[in-house]
């Protein structure tokens, strides 16, 4: 039960919701349970709510260790 | 005898008014109502000479060679969505159904099940509609029916269409002539149509400027079969996407085809709704799309040939059909690994798991 | 798509892929289990398997909360529709088998009114729309998916809307993932051996890295926490790889993008306030599981189906040969099912392991069957 997709926060509306664009497709959801979103965040969209901020520098650190795997084996061939 | 100049204008004493009236029993019941309603509706705007003939059949004499007819009900919902609406949608797609045996489309037939209280200014949109794809695409309509169901009985409107149309000599498609080696070719970008119907849909609200891909697809046919007659066969991908139509010319023709993730074109758009609803797009409606199955040898310049006409700009080259008479779609992934691309089981319910 | 597409990356896909090949001691078998459906749809749909040496092995455990939930909670949802309510559900419940074949889209062809919702929010608007009415909201799904019917369940309080009710159904992963290491099976040598966790990404995401340290310590087995994309499954992998050889049992966040040791203190508050343990939780397949489950407090009662409802009470029953039981806790696999591929496809579905798109058998189905073909041509 855990389908989410990481989507950016481009408009607040009225209450605890938002607009969320995908790649130009926009849904309304809700911020309630991620208080301190701000608009151009990246979130983590699960059933019309925003679980989590996705954090930018993470992600670039997650995929350097990504790239620096394997380069032993490359080296080797 | 000749009627008097004044009965003969005055044969219904007041006009309809399409912007309030809404359809009711009596426009069902063959009498009076029906016959306003039919001239000031649909013999109006589907105005062509065989249908002026006034008769409840065409009537007309077939052109020489073989030919096909196909008929499809139309029951889509909503009625009218981005891109189109339920008329031009019943009028693109016999014409494709039609155009996929590489047949000329010569004519139309629309019948109509209308459920009481539906408004006669959506219906009114709706002939409108239809009457324009059919004179754009130079298929007119020329008979029709007209029914009306009680209130709660029909969906606003059901409308299903046959079509006929004649084949060139020399034009054999079928499903049952792929052969292995073949090319898998498709003339765009998979999953408009569907994501536009989901995008209209109250409960699934989100926002997109996609729009059906809904279209005639006959002009491209005529192009593809005359520079490539050698096109073993066609099939527009409708309900259940690309992977229900593969899926059952393999199993039709006994073979097995390779698909190339990567060479399938598709809007990034499409790729994100459909993330974002659980769905694949592979499984996704189109309404203005052919996939064609050509020898391999002719696949470049079929591809040329299609990158040439309008509706097939972004035209790819997809697979390859394959020895397998298991009859299984495999893909390879964007990914490096491979998947199977499987019939569709059910209906595709928008994900969340 | 940002953040989406970068971690699906082909390159990237090949260092892994033989980085995992590198350490991966060719003198023993490494047998992973992966706790989330969504890592075994990620697994299957990208092929990831195809990218693994022989000697490293994806088990496939319950972490479908669509799957695990017992056949009479199904009965108990058709139950209340057929009663008049409005039934509000996600849409992957609805072609879960229930009894006697039924299902809530058999339910809803027949009458029933049965809505598939997208968000808690939808079901919260039905009920304003229909004042006359009892609307019903479905209630299933791990952590990840309880902190919005926790904020539904606030909101309807707070408007006052007395025709809402909740019919609550979340479950616990850390209890299950527990139940699963305790089980008769895997004490007994060779049924089921695991050599260490995936950890599910996004109910992490909601309570954080730190329940994982238990399981890491009790059962001296690492957990590393996994991102939901295709390269985190491997990066994953690497990691989990080095921890056995290494002789390591600890929890790793391979997820460090979304996922952080307390995991989203509002969230976690938001059903603290709403929900409490139930003492005991029927599991499809894995029996009676203690405090693995949330019913709704007492200060919301007002709120709860259960409460507001008399609903029959039974126990499940699988349709006879169904593995589903032992293929949700890994002890079998789908192949070892009589009923796979034969009775039981996605057309057709006889437990919710091929129904529900996470489960095993659906996986195995849609994006496997070919191999199990080739491998039973081939022993023919």
């Amino acid at each position: 039960m855990c389908l989410a997709i990481p989507a950016r926060i481009v408009e607040k509306t009225g209450g605890e919701n938002a607009i969320v664009s995908l790649d130009g497709v926009k849904k309304e959801i809700s911020l309630a349970l991620v208080a301190d979103a701000e608009v151009g965040d990246y979130v983590l969209v699960h059933v019309g709510y925003a679980l989590n901020t996705i954090s930018p520098e993470e992600a670039e650190r997650t995929l350097s260790l990504m790239a620096e795997m394997g380069l032993a084996g490359e080296a080797a061939e | 005898m000749n009627r008097p100049a004044k009965l003969m204008e005055k044969r219904f004493p007041t006009r309809i008014n399409m912007r309030t009236a809404k359809v009711d029993m009596t426009h069902g019941s063959g009498g009076r109502a029906m016959a306003q309603l039919i001239e000031e509706l649909f013999a109006r705007h589907f105005d062509n000479e065989l249908l002026r003939q006034g008769n409840d059949q065409a009537l007309f004499a077939p052109p020489p060679g073989r030919m096909v007819m196909s008929v499809d009900g139309h029951v889509v919902s909503p009625l009218f969505f981005p891109g189109g609406d339920i008329g031009s949608l019943s009028v693109h797609g016999t014409i494709n159904d039609v155009a996929m045996a590489g047949a000329r489309p010569l004519y139309l037939s629309a019948g109509f099940i209308l459920e009481e209280g539906f408004a006669l200014a959506d219906l009114e949109r709706i002939v409108i509609s239809m009457a324009q794809s059919a004179k754009e695409a130079g298929v007119p309509v020329v008979t029709g029916d007209t029914k009306v169901v009680e209130r709660g009985k029909g969906d606003g409107v059901f409308i299903t269409t046959t079509g006929i149309g004649v084949v060139p000599d020399g034009v054999e498609l079928s499903g049952a002539n792929v052969r292995p080696g073949d090319a898998i070719l498709i003339n765009g970008a998979i999953g408009e149509h569907g994501v536009a119907i989901m995008s209209s849909r109250e409960n699934l609200a989100f926002e997109t400027e996609i729009t059906s891909d809904s279209a005639a697809l006959h002009g491209l046919v005529a192009e593809m079969i005359a520079a490539v007659p050698e096109i073993h066969a066609m099939r527009d991908p409708t309900r259940g996407g690309l992977a229900a139509t593969l899926n059952e010319i393999a199993w039709q023709a006994k073979v097995g085809m390779k698909l190339d993730e990567e060479a399938i074109p598709m809007r990034p758009e499409v790729d994100a709704a459909c993330e974002l609803l659980g769905l694949d797009p592979l499984y996704v409606a189109n309404e203005g799309k052919l996939v064609a199955f050509c020898p391999a040898a002719r696949a470049e310049e079929l591809l040329a040939v299609m990158r040439a006409h309008p509706l097939g700009r972004e035209a790819a080259i997809i697979g390859q059909v394959v020895e397998d008479d298991m009859g299984f779609v495999t893909m390879e992934t964007g990914f490096g690994g491979t998947r199977i691309v499987d019939w569709l089981a059910g209906e595709q319910l928008p994900r969340i798991c | 798509m940002k953040y989406v597409d970068e971690f699906r990356d082909k390159a990237l896909a090949r260092r892994l892929a033989a980085q995992i090949a590198e350490e991966a001691d060719p003198a023993r078998s490494y047998n992973f289990m992966e706790f989330c459906g969504g890592h075994t749809h990620a697994i299957f749909r990208y092929g990831v398997q195809d990218l693994m040496p022989e000697n490293v092995n994806f088990v496939h455990g319950p972490g479908c909360p669509v799957c695990v939930l017992p056949i009479p909670r199904i009965d108990n949802a058709i139950e209340l529709a057929e009663g008049g309510a409005i039934v509000c559900t996600y849409g992957d419940m609805m072609r879960v088998p229930a009894s006697g074949r039924n299902s809530l889209i058999k339910a809803k062809a027949a009458g029933a009114d049965i809505r598939m919702i997208y968000s808690t929010q939808d079901a919260l608007r039905i009920a304003r729309e229909n004042p006359d009415r009892e609307v019903v909201f479905f209630a299933i799904g791990f952590e990840t998916t309880t902190p919005p019917t926790a904020v539904a369940i606030k909101q309807a309080a707070a408007e006052g809307l007395r025709n809402f009710t909740v019919f609550c159904n979340h479950v616990l992963t850390p209890a299950a993932i527990q139940h699963i290491l305790q089980s008769p099976e895997v004490r007994e040598l060779g049924q089921v051996h695991i050599d260490g966790f995936y950890g599910p990404s996004h109910v992490s995401s909601i309570i954080g890295s730190a329940p994982y340290e238990y399981f890491a310590r009790e059962f001296q087995k690492p957990v590393v926490i996994a991102g939901f994309e295709p390269l985190d499954v491997m990066q994953s992998t690497v990691m989990l790889i080095r921890q056995i050889n290494e002789g390591r049992f600890e929890v790793e966040n391979q997820y460090t993008r979304v996922v952080t040791p307390e995991g989203n203190a509002h969230a976690k508050a938001l059903v603290s306030e709403v929900f409490e343990l139930r003492r005991m939780f029927e599991w499809r397949g894995l029996g009676d599981v203690p405090y693995s489950a949330l019913r709704i407090k007492d200060a919301y009662g007002e709120f709860d189906a259960e409460r507001r409802f008399t609903l029959t009470e039974s126990r499940g029953r699988d349709v006879k040969g169904c593995e589903c039981p032992a293929i949700l806790r890994g002890v079998k696999k789908p192949t070892d099912c009589k009923l796979f591929g034969t009775v039981c496809t996605p057309d057709n579905p006889m437990g919710s392991c091929m129904v529900s798109s996470e489960g095993s058998c659906a996986a195995y189905w849609s994006y496997g069957r070919f191999r199990l073909e080739r491998v039973k041509e081939a022993a023919e």
